[in-house]
């Protein structure tokens, strides 16, 4: 029963932590300086139909409760509103561009699982000079911002060696992974070195608890030991940060995509800020913070699975 | 954190005791590691306030007849693209690369920790409402925030490193709230209260010092996110704008010169990122391990 109130709980922190992002992105509007229609159209000519277009869109004859619940049932109704620049529908210039966005954070993502985890897990397991060389590499690769990482391997990989394709995406399903490897790289360089780092710390927190030298005591087969032993106990403050890095890849993705010229919503993102198109911006903005919400409830939901104890009802 | 000190019944005596006993002695713990990274940072702020005070090539003379012409004399690391001094530039550049990070650790720390602080030492519902909002802010990325500020005033290192500074508050307040947390609980507080002491006075002058390291390694390893969410922002186009030069411009400036195989002006300003915020990680880390955490 505890699990289902532990859920329920989790759920309705979603809830309200979305309620507030979404107030904070509507609300930004009205910090703009200026009165929101002036912050809108500044700088371009628009006709008063245009005018009346964009005061219909964010209702702004109304008062401003009614115009943020108007705008935010608008929102979970898929209408984001329209582009001030390209006059269409923002959900239809999102869909594409959010498609290629995902596709690089997962390969950020699948890059951090298969090798800074790993890594971290033989770190923890086997100190020595492997571990040594292992934290010094993380400590060092920490340090590399991602758009840093991205020059770095263009100019290696791409230009020096013409291994890769310097910028764009490609078509077809092949060409599309073949562009994605260095973006993905440069992605996960710094979040999957933190990733290894924090998992090595797990891993060696385990080894060292009491419940393992007890166990390895009565004898049991080293890789019994830390398979049931360490890496089930290890994986719940590390799947606890592989949340969080979600949200730093999905941010990261901004800047990746614009060193890579990647046609997703990071990009998108920092054209629409640079050509003022606020509906963009916003849209852009919920999204991304939705989904790092999203996908941190997941985790927390999945210490049901991980954790015995939630669903025995004993009290963390 | 088990305390000799706290057991002493008197309740003075025992603050300055484990006072003197904390914080006097974590810069003794930072290791050979730990004070190669201070003097790291302490050449590269050094050359971000000095450097251009005595390098007087201008770093905005554009003269398209050096581009890209390696180091000559005079000109120790070469030009740039467009036959600017790459010299003058990356030490210009250090200044506007160190002061957003600066303004963002400044404003985050003492609004994070002065939040922290009330809300352990009040508790119940202001605590409450304070963990929430964090938590809640916690779904922001800085950067994210940061370009909904530039789109709502314009391109610039000023209303970036504002934004950073609010999306970087939660973050210090709750690694500081949950050390004084740990601080309130301690009987030397509750005998200070006893005895009649203001709020006021335990709160900044007992468990403030206490707590102090925490602070400073928050503030320490925030300098170097709030160093790359800028370099990165001005890296997009959005932050530092050019020709100000600014080590994030200079790598995004870079990128033509890579192509044409020219890859020296990106290399030298994303090193010089790199190493700074490797040295700042660095600090951080040993200052954390030195607060006394066995991890």
């Amino acid at each position: 029963m505890s699990a289902l109130r532990f859920v329920a709980g989790r759920l309705a922190g979603l809830v309200a932590t979305l309620l507030i992002v979404s107030f904070l992105v509507y609300g930004a509007l009205f910090l703009a300086p200026g009165s929101p229609i002036a912050y809108l159209t500044r700088g371009r000519t628009t006709s008063p139909q245009d005018v009346a277009a964009i005061q219909a869109q964010y209702h702004l004859d109304k008062p401003f409760l009614v115009q943020y619940w108007l705008w935010l049932k608008g929102a979970l109704h898929g209408d984001l509103g329209r582009s001030i620049i390209y006059r269409q529908d923002v959900t239809g210039l999102l869909g594409e561009r959010a498609v290629n966005t995902c596709f690089l954070v997962v390969a950020a993502a699948a890059v951090i699982l298969v090798v800074g985890l790993p890594l971290g897990v033989l770190a923890g397991l086997r100190p020595g000079w492997l571990d040594r060389g292992i934290l010094l590499g993380a400590t060092g690769a920490m340090a590399v911002p991602a758009f840093v990482a991205a020059v770095v391997l263009v100019s290696v990989f791409a230009v020096q060696l013409r291994w890769f394709p310097v910028f764009g995406q490609g078509q077809g399903l092949g060409p599309r992974i073949h562009h994605l490897i260095l973006p993905a790289a440069a992605l996960a360089l710094s979040f999957g070195a933190y990733v290894a780092r924090l998992t090595r710390a797990a891993v060696r927190a385990e080894l060292a608890s009491e419940h393992v030298q007890t166990a390895e005591s009565r004898g049991i087969p080293r890789a019994a030991l830390v398979r049931r032993h360490v890496l089930r106990n290890a994986s719940i403050p590390i799947v606890t940060v592989s949340g969080l890095t979600v949200g730093g890849l999905i941010a990261g993705a901004v800047v990746v995509e614009q060193a890579f010229q990647l046609n997703g919503l990071g990009s998108y993102l920092i054209a629409a800020v640079g050509q003022k198109d606020f509906p963009v911006v916003q849209a852009i903005t919920l999204l991304f913070v939705t989904a790092f919400v999203v996908i941190n409830t997941l985790v927390d939901l999945s210490y049901v699975r991980l954790d015995p104890r939630l669903r025995q009802g004993a009290n963390r | 954190m088990t305390l000799s000190a706290a057991a002493v019944p008197d309740a003075p005596a025992a603050a300055t005791g484990s006072r003197a006993r904390r914080s006097g002695r974590w810069f003794s713990r930072l290791g050979v590691g730990g004070w190669v990274a201070v003097a790291v940072l302490a050449a590269v702020l050094l050359t971000a306030l000095l450097g251009p005070l005595f390098v007087t090539t201008d770093p905005n003379s554009v003269n398209l007849s050096y581009a890209y012409v390696g180091p000559i004399p005079g000109h120790p690391l070469g030009f740039d693209g467009q036959g600017r001094d790459l010299f003058a530039r990356l030490l210009h550049g250090a200044r506007t690369a160190l002061i957003g990070p600066a303004i963002v650790v400044a404003v985050s720390t003492v609004l994070g920790a002065a939040v922290a602080l009330v809300a352990a030492w009040v508790g119940g519902a202001v605590d409450a409402v304070v963990a929430r909002v964090t938590d809640a802010m916690f779904a922001f990325p800085g950067l994210l925030l940061a370009l909904l500020a530039v789109s709502l005033f314009s391109p610039g290192v000023v209303v970036a490193a504002v934004a950073l500074s609010i999306s970087y508050t939660p973050y210090t307040a709750r690694i500081v709230r949950s050390a004084a947390l740990k601080e309130r609980s301690l009987p030397y507080v509750a005998a200070l209260d006893v005895q009649g002491f203001g709020a006021g006075r335990i709160v900044v002058r007992h468990i403030l010092p206490n707590i102090l390291v925490t602070v400073v390694a928050v503030a320490t390893l925030s300098f170097g996110y709030a160093l790359i969410d800028l370099a990165a922002l001005s890296f997009t186009g959005l932050g530092v704008q050019p020709p100000q030069s600014d080590w994030g411009v200079m790598v995004a400036e870079g990128v033509t010169g890579i192509i044409a195989g020219y890859p020296q002006e990106s290399l030298f300003a994303g090193g010089l990122i790199v190493v700074t915020v490797g040295a700042v990680n660095f600090l951080g880390d040993r200052i954390e391990g030195a607060s006394g955490d066995p991890r």
